[in-house]
């Protein structure tokens, strides 16, 4: 798999060192456009977008083009956000694998279930990561920011941040930084049932990063990411502190609770279930948002002892 | 969308699935001209989009036409696990020798359906201790998997085929209608071996409803939950006093974990997505306004917001226009929140800097 601090960044002394360049597709909407300019505003090196019928025209000086090959060829960029509908993902997204695309950011929710699995499977034979669908994005804070997220929320440090929700990631993000803990990477696997990068997978891409100090999970009902990730973490001997948070303890069962993946089927889901597989993993769950700075202050106690 | 089991059973049936002789009604003059057509004895079964019915008697079995004008009114007036009762479900009982478990559903950590299958049938699945499971690829089960499953649960002879046939046919209708789950508790298995479905589950990915004009016509929906829909929003209304509002899924189901923790009772969750304007927050508090039960309104956005101020100016509108007169207790996180402090000074709408505070003021707030 590719390594997705390089994908990013790119390696020191390139030059296109903390410059990679992303294409938007679906760039003159009024999403696209919108987080266009704030994720230029953050110093994301938007190289092009994508608007079928608009190509040969501009938006804030960025080219468009018709199709993501020829967005593509003329950028040579392995990185791609998407702002479409719902009903158009599948479409725009087999566009941009097919152009040689090998990061991308899948920002539309509402997106069939149906057209997320034959996306992956292509994903795996193209060797490329789908972030999303249904993610905020993903950034590495002060770097490079691919996604919808408020800026302030993030500061650069060594902590990762992986979550499913989005705003419970800038959240839980503000609060670390308020902390004086700062993130080396945040990465939104999104609200779906089923997800390109899973929270494992997320796991498996930042653990090894040298700069890592700390992980901090943030979940929610729905699903079994929670219980598989502390399962891998037992089984990996993963030392670094990590510390999770579990939002939909009051939710009733067999209701949706706003993202497609929020549901808890019997006991399947539920956050009793998680808690105590991370518990069984020694990660500490913390019942608020801002208690997850303290608790990863008291893992960095005993990391040092 | 969790399909009533009549409206499962309609779905199993297109599929060849057999299921006991039903007629489904809203009222009582419809329900005593279906009781004529099915002749007794018959079973009352409500319709609602929860398990549990049996222990609660909203499942009866009715011999006569006394009877019957005692317990289908009884039976319709139910609530069951805070669901109301949809419709009336009047169908035959059969006689049978053993009853299954089956389902199929979209397994997301290993993105592949799944079968389940039990000796044990009619009890909630969980409770059963010898379950088969079977991951079954992405597309229609095929006939070795089913098999397999079938001998696994300890069938033999002709009701072997009989399960092959219906696992069959449950796969390509959860395939070709984007099912999530669907779920048979029990089959029973009749004295001459063949199959029936006694109960029926099924949940439908809501994503691909553009694709399934078909289904739309089981849509059961609350007309709040229809205009928050309309609003782009996604409203669960619950039992407490107090209406959640935020933005973002995850964000809302933590404020409401924090609220009950403290021993607050939710109305509702509100998400009103991740972007929060004057106009989407106009819009909630719309929604709440009409509420029946609710003494105060918890507000935590996050992200996504301008300025504070313009937040502000949707609450002071909504008092303004006299959509609502409960007190707020809201926490806005973004740019000029002294100046929306200010501004909300004088209504009943409190700024607070962190959602605990917030939380604690709606607690004591809403007693009062």
């Amino acid at each position: 798999m590719n390594d997705i601090f390089e994908l990013l960044q790119g390696k020191q002394g390139e030059p296109d060192y903390k410059k990679k360049s992303v294409i938007v597709q679906g760039i003159t909407g009024k999403f696209g456009s919108l987080h266009t300019k704030l994720m230029v505003g953050y110093g994301t090196n938007i190289v092009a977008g994508v608007t079928p019928g608009k190509g040969g025209q501009k938006f804030e000086g960025i080219p468009i083009y018709e199709t993501m090959s020829e967005a593509v060829q003329a950028t040579g960029a392995k990185i791609s956000i998407i702002f479409v509908p719902a009903k158009f993902f599948l479409g725009a997204a087999v566009d941009a694998l097919e152009a040689g695309i090998k990061l991308l950011v899948a920002i539309p929710e509402h997106v069939p279930v149906r057209d997320t699995m034959t996306l992956l499977e292509l994903a795996k034979k193209n060797d490329a990561i789908i972030i999303g669908p249904n993610t905020p994005g993903i950034m590495i804070p002060e770097v490079i920011k691919i996604g919808i997220m408020p800026a302030s929320s993030f500061r650069a440090g060594d902590i990762a941040v992986l979550s499913k929700s989005g705003t419970l990631m800038y959240e839980v993000s503000h609060n670390l930084t308020e902390a004086g803990f700062g993130q080396c990477i945040t990465l939104g696997i999104g609200g779906d049932p089923i997800n390109g990068t899973t929270l494992i997978d997320a796991f498996d891409m930042v653990k090894d990063n040298p700069e890592l100090k700390g992980i901090v999970v943030v979940g929610e009902i729905g699903g079994d990411a929670e219980e598989t990730l502390a399962q891998h973490v037992i089984d990996s001997n993963f030392e670094k502190p990590i510390v999770a948070y579990i939002a939909g303890r009051a939710a009733p069962k067999e209701k949706r609770m706003g993202h497609a993946g929020a549901i808890v089927y019997g006991n399947y889901g539920s956050a009793e279930s998680k808690v105590s597989m991370f518990n069984k993993a020694n990660i500490p769950v913390a019942k608020r948002p801002a208690e997850v700075p303290m608790l990863l202050a008291g893992k960095f106690e005993k990391y040092k002892d | 969308m969790r399909l009533l089991e009549y409206q499962a059973k309609q779905l199993f049936s297109e599929y060849g699935i057999k299921i006991p002789k039903g007629i489904t009604s809203k009222n009582i003059e419809q329900g005593r001209k279906d009781a004529k057509e099915l002749g007794f004895p018959f079973v009352i079964k409500a319709q609602v989009p929860v398990g549990g019915r049996g222990k609660v008697g909203a499942i009866q079995k009715c011999n006569n036409a006394d009877e019957f004008e005692l317990k289908y009114p009884q039976i319709l007036e139910m609530t069951v696990k805070g669901e109301k009762v949809r419709a009336i479900l009047l169908e035959k009982m059969a006689e049978y020798k053993k009853e299954l478990y089956l389902s199929l559903f979209l397994n997301r950590g290993k993105r592949c359906y799944t079968i389940i299958a039990s000796a044990e049938g009619g009890v909630e699945i969980e409770s059963v201790k010898n379950q088969v499971i079977r991951e079954a690829g992405l597309g229609d089960v095929e006939k070795s998997v089913a098999e397999e499953v079938a001998k696994a649960i300890g069938l033999k002879d002709n009701t072997v085929n009989e399960f092959v046939d219906l696992v069959q046919r449950l796969s390509k209708l959860i395939v070709e209608k984007e099912a999530e789950l669907a779920e048979i508790n029990p089959v029973a298995i009749l004295n001459d071996g063949s199959i029936l479905a006694l109960d029926g589950k099924i949940i439908t990915d809501d994503n691909a409803g553009f694709r399934h004009r078909e289904l739309a016509k089981f849509q059961e929906r609350s007309e709040l939950e229809e205009k928050a829909e309309k609003s782009g929003f996604t409203l669960v209304e619950l039992d407490g006093n107090i209406a959640v509002v935020g933005n973002g899924a995850g964000l809302v189901m933590s404020t409401l974990d924090m609220l009950s923790d403290n021993g607050g009772k939710p109305a509702c969750f509100l998400d009103v997505g991740g972007g929060a304007t004057t106009e989407s927050v106009y819009e909630a508090l719309t929604l709440v306004s009409k509420m029946n039960k609710v003494k105060g309104i918890l507000v935590n956005l996050y992200g996504g917001i301008v300025k504070t101020t313009t937040v502000a100016s949707a609450f002071i509108k909504a008092y303004d226009d006299k959509l609502i007169d409960l007190p707020v207790f809201a926490r806005l996180m973004g740019a000029e929140s002294d100046k929306a402090k200010e501004m909300l000074k004088n209504t009943k709408t409190k700024l607070f800097d962190s959602v605990e505070a917030a939380i604690n003021a709606a607690v004591i707030g809403v007693r009062k």
